[in-house]
């Protein structure tokens, strides 16, 4: 996020896209309610569900999945047309906006209404709203991203941002929310394949050089790493011989089951290191058990770049050990000793090699968190990102085309599907699937289908349907919702009976490398005689 | 901003800002009035009658929390009329509900006969699960205040133990209103509401349902907020019997979504018995979610991994560290050597810390010497 979470509360205008904040982020979903209820603001929602937050929102948007840079750009032709654009703030911090002019253009409401099935009306009435705000708050979430066009879709909310002088501004920003504890955290400290912690750039010798003489070896690979798309690939293909996983179910949670499955069993050698044996484990050649958070100290960094303790209460079951120890205790038998005392040492590391961090220590966050880039010890952080100038100087304004997902509904496979979360359930279920409770309250898959799809279908609420798709078919109850919107179908994916991800598209996006979770075509068929 | 306006508290000179109440100025100078109904970051309600204190020249005690602060205002916090009204609020509130606590009965010869019926009514046979815990109790024993002045009422309502994650007592409930506030002003759930009118007042979720055919999602924030024994965690009957020992908190942070809630850990033996928010910082101010409040059983989970599996011909058996790490060592060697380091690759963790992701990747680059470090941000 560029902001803090405690901006929303500060913004006129919150426009929400691609995320079911109610469910997947509750406690974050009460700052947009209480924005709206007891500060006056307004809610622009863009999402085809009618989720929870439809009924904050002062205009509800239901764009065809799939059709976000089309939206976009045509709330940007509004904009400009109009003349509603913060003139003085783009003249000021950005560059490039003829690029987005030449774009937008052609994008008319009319136009978008075409792709999106929005009424221009309503997109033109949203465009003003979020435009005639002093401070607006975009607020998006794997809805935007999970898309082949998904960086397309985060660089256009940046545009919409930008042009209406949003970036910078207290109450304002462009803030994705992460999914996961520490999502952040983990790229902050260098788990991607192209960067070291604090995003400094592998490909650069000088990093490298720098980080070779940190961690005290001579020379760092130059070439950029797999992610893990493509690391499934090169399993298959079989360039790939070994991969160490740690605390994740690539099973359940990547795309296109049937290729993980696969691609892991093609594997000379497959370590996983968990607290429990997941679905991924059971593949596993070797299984470590690891520490939960309730065992270990240690940082997690939250959505808003927060660096917050995390506090051993509980003493590891069995001999479960911190995931760190496991690793020092593998590198030291290769030959290269990691002797940390324990995970403040290891803090100590990360804030000499990491600029953004180069001001943590846990002294500092004992009562409370610190944002990063925090550049000293007396450096208070960082709450709001690129206040007087952006980070890279200059905001740039990207022109994007819209394009379709990599597969639309056709004859064969007639529906929309698009996948996500429920309140209480969590990712692939290891953890929540323990919880008595939350079981009750959220037992089994299902699919949410429109009142229209069903009676269309001769479907009946609580009965079994077979959902197939190019790459491969579930069963799962059907439930009749008006959350749902006509031709378009939600399944979770928490659910190992029933896994949505064998039905999931993996074309992805050309530069993020993200799935396109969000959109394929699907085909639902009555079980004869029932299950 | 420094403020001109100054009002009175028990003699002394405090400024305050244009819109501040007196429990405002009194809270922040450290003077102690004490609240029962009132929520900080909720409109206040003055409905406890707890926080009253003498201004002079008004008609009657002023509740603190719902009082204006005025230039000039004299106010006194303590005078007999001020502790007579609060202990005899106490004594009403003792009455309204079911408080079967030894507040009721400092000297056991007084139990009444009510007070024996109620206790072998259903379901309360045991002490009330907040005991000690209580902010009623707490009151009753500093104002000196017992439940034995006014007859009690008759317990009215069913307990409701119907969904996964609350009871619902609401024979121990004083209608402080402090649920209600938090359901509908700080989560905005919207799910619970004062219901029926009078001496039939209750707090009732869509039309006097239970709470699961409600629209509460269970974030627990009214359990948080309710000062007595009526809203209670499930696992809080089965867990928290004094008699099985102290528990001890540990402030971390949640492990399921990236919000970065602010959590307790209440830890019994090394059993995690409870988890509540953290009041007063963010992200999350004492918020929590369904997820983070009451889903913390995987952390005990019989399931959980103990020991290193390595498989052989096609199944697991139990290994010790040694091996297991020797294994991989020899195993990842061989491949390195074999097949060159970028055929090793490592999905390190949005679920570990970050001392662990940089361990992690550390190890990737510096150790095995492969930039094939990812992890599941994308999916």
């Amino acid at each position: 996020m560029t902001n803090p979470i405690g901006d929303i509360e500060k913004a006129q205008v919150i426009l929400v896209t691609g995320s079911n904040t109610t469910e997947n982020h509750p406690v974050l979903s009460s700052y947009i309610k209480r924005a709206v209820t007891q500060k006056g603001a307004k809610l622009i929602l863009v999402d085809p569900r009618r989720i929870k937050l439809a009924d904050f929102a002062a205009k509800w948007l239901r764009p065809t999945l799939g059709t976000d840079v089309a939206w976009i750009n045509g709330m940007m032709n509004v904009i400009l047309k109009e003349g509603l654009y913060d003139e003085a703030y783009v003249n000021s911090r950005t560059v490039g906006l003829d690029d987005v002019k030449k774009v937008v253009e052609k994008y008319t409401p009319e136009f978008v209404e075409k792709i999106t099935g929005i009424p221009a009306e309503e997109l033109k009435a949203a465009a003003r709203l979020y435009a005639g705000a002093k401070a607006g708050s975009i607020i998006y979430c794997m809805g935007i991203t999970q898309h082949t066009c998904g960086t397309d879709n985060v660089k256009s909310l940046a545009n919409l941002a930008m042009l209406c002088g949003n970036v910078g501004i207290e109450g304002g920003g462009v803030n994705p929310l992460r999914g996961q504890n520490n999502v952040q955290g983990a790229c902050d400290m260098g788990g991607l394949p192209n960067v070291y912690t604090g995003y400094q750039k592998t490909s650069d010798p000088a990093v490298r050089k720098r980080m070779a003489m940190a961690w005290g070896v001579s020379n760092l690979p130059d070439s950029t790493g797999l992610t893990v798309m493509e690391m499934m690939d090169g399993a298959h293909e079989g360039t790939l011989k070994a991969i160490y996983i740690i605390g994740e179910n690539p099973i359940l949670s990547d795309p296109d089951q049937r290729h993980v499955k696969e691609g892991l069993g093609h594997l000379d050698f497959l370590v996983v290191q968990d607290i429990f044996l997941t679905e991924t484990a059971r593949l596993a050649d070797v299984v470590l058990p690891s520490a939960s958070f309730a065992e270990k100290d240690g940082t997690f960094t939250n959505t808003e770049r927060k660096i917050q303790r995390v506090r051993k209460a509980l003493t590891p079951p069995g001999e479960a050990k911190e995931d760190w120890a496991i690793i020092a205790d593998l590198s030291t038998r290769m030959g290269y000793p990691m002797n940390y005392k324990d995970a403040q040492e290891i803090m100590a590391e990360i804030t000499r090699v990491t600029p953004s961090y180069c001001g943590i220590n846990y002294n500092r966050l004992e009562q409370d968190g610190i944002f990063w880039p925090c550049t000293g010890t007396d450096h208070p952080g960082t709450p709001c990102l690129h206040m007087d100038s952006f980070t890279c100087g200059l905001g740039v304004f990207h022109g994007i085309e819209w394009i379709p997902p990599a597969e639309v509904p056709d004859e064969q496979f007639p529906l929309y599907l698009t996948t996500g979360r429920v309140l209480y359930q969590y990712h692939t279920g290891t953890m929540t699937m323990k919880s008595e409770g939350l079981n009750r309250l959220a037992p089994e898959s299902f699919v949410e289908i429109s009142n229209e799809d069903a009676s269309s279908l001769g479907l009946q609420d609580g009965e079994a349907v077979k959902l197939s798709t190019r790459r491969g078919a579930i069963t799962a109850k059907t439930r009749i919702s008006l959350k749902a919107k006509s031709g378009t179908v939600f399944v979770p994916f928490h659910y190992a009976g029933g896994p949505a991800n064998a039905l999931t598209n993996p074309a992805i996006d050309p530069v993020s490398k993200i799935p396109e979770y969000k959109v394929c075509a699907v085909k639902i068929e009555k079980i004869q005689g029932g299950i | 901003m420094e403020s001109k306006e100054t009002l009175f508290i028990d003699g002394k000179e405090y400024p305050f800002q244009a819109g501040e109440t007196v429990l405002n100025v009194a809270q922040r100078n450290g003077i102690d009035i004490p609240t029962l109904c009132f929520m900080k970051n909720a409109s206040p309600t003055g409905a406890c009658r707890m926080c009253v204190v003498e201004v002079r020249g008004a008609r009657t005690l002023l509740a603190a929390c719902v009082t204006p602060a005025a230039p000039k205002m004299v106010v006194k916090t303590n005078t007999p009329d001020v502790m007579k009204s609060r202990r005899l609020n106490l004594e009403l509130l003792l009455s309204s509900g079911h408080h079967n606590c030894l507040v009721q009965d400092l000297d056991m010869d007084s139990w009444t006969d009510f007070q024996l019926r109620s206790l072998k009514a259903d379901g309360h046979k045991d002490i009330c699960p907040v005991y000690g815990d209580c902010r009623l109790q707490e009151l009753a024993i500093k104002y000196q205040v017992r439940g034995v002045r006014f007859e009690p009422t008759e317990p009215r309502h069913k307990i409701e133990d119907v969904n996964p994650f609350i009871v619902r007592d609401l024979t121990r409930c004083i209608l402080c209103g402090r649920c209600v506030q938090a359901c509908n002003e700080v989560q905005v759930n919207n799910a619970i509401s004062y219901g029926y009118r009078g001496t039939r007042s209750k707090i009732v979720a869509s039309g006097d349902r239970a709470l699961k055919d409600s629209d509460c999602v269970f974030c627990g924030e009214c359990v948080q907020a309710c000062p007595v024994g009526a809203l209670v965690p499930v696992q809080d009957i089965l867990e928290n019997d004094p008699s099985k020992g102290e528990t001890r908190l540990v402030k971390t942070t949640c492990s399921y979504c990236g919000v970065g809630c602010q959590m307790y850990l209440h830890v019994r033996k090394e059993k995690i018995v409870k988890v509540t928010g953290v009041e007063g910082i963010g992200p999350n101010y004492g918020s929590l979610c369904v997820k983070g409040r009451f889903g913390y059983s995987f952390i005990n989970s019989p399931e959980r991994l103990t020991k290193p599996l390595i498989k052989e011909n096609g199944a697991f058996r139990e290994a010790s560290w040694d091996e297991a790490l020797n294994l991989i060592q020899t195993r990842l060697g061989k491949i390195k050597k074999d097949t060159g380091p970028d055929s090793i690759a490592f999905l390190v963790s949005a679920r570990i810390t970050n001392e662990e992701n940089y361990v992690a990747q550390k190890f990737a680059r510096a150790v095995i010497g492969t930039n094939n470090v990812d992890h599941c941000a994308r999916l």
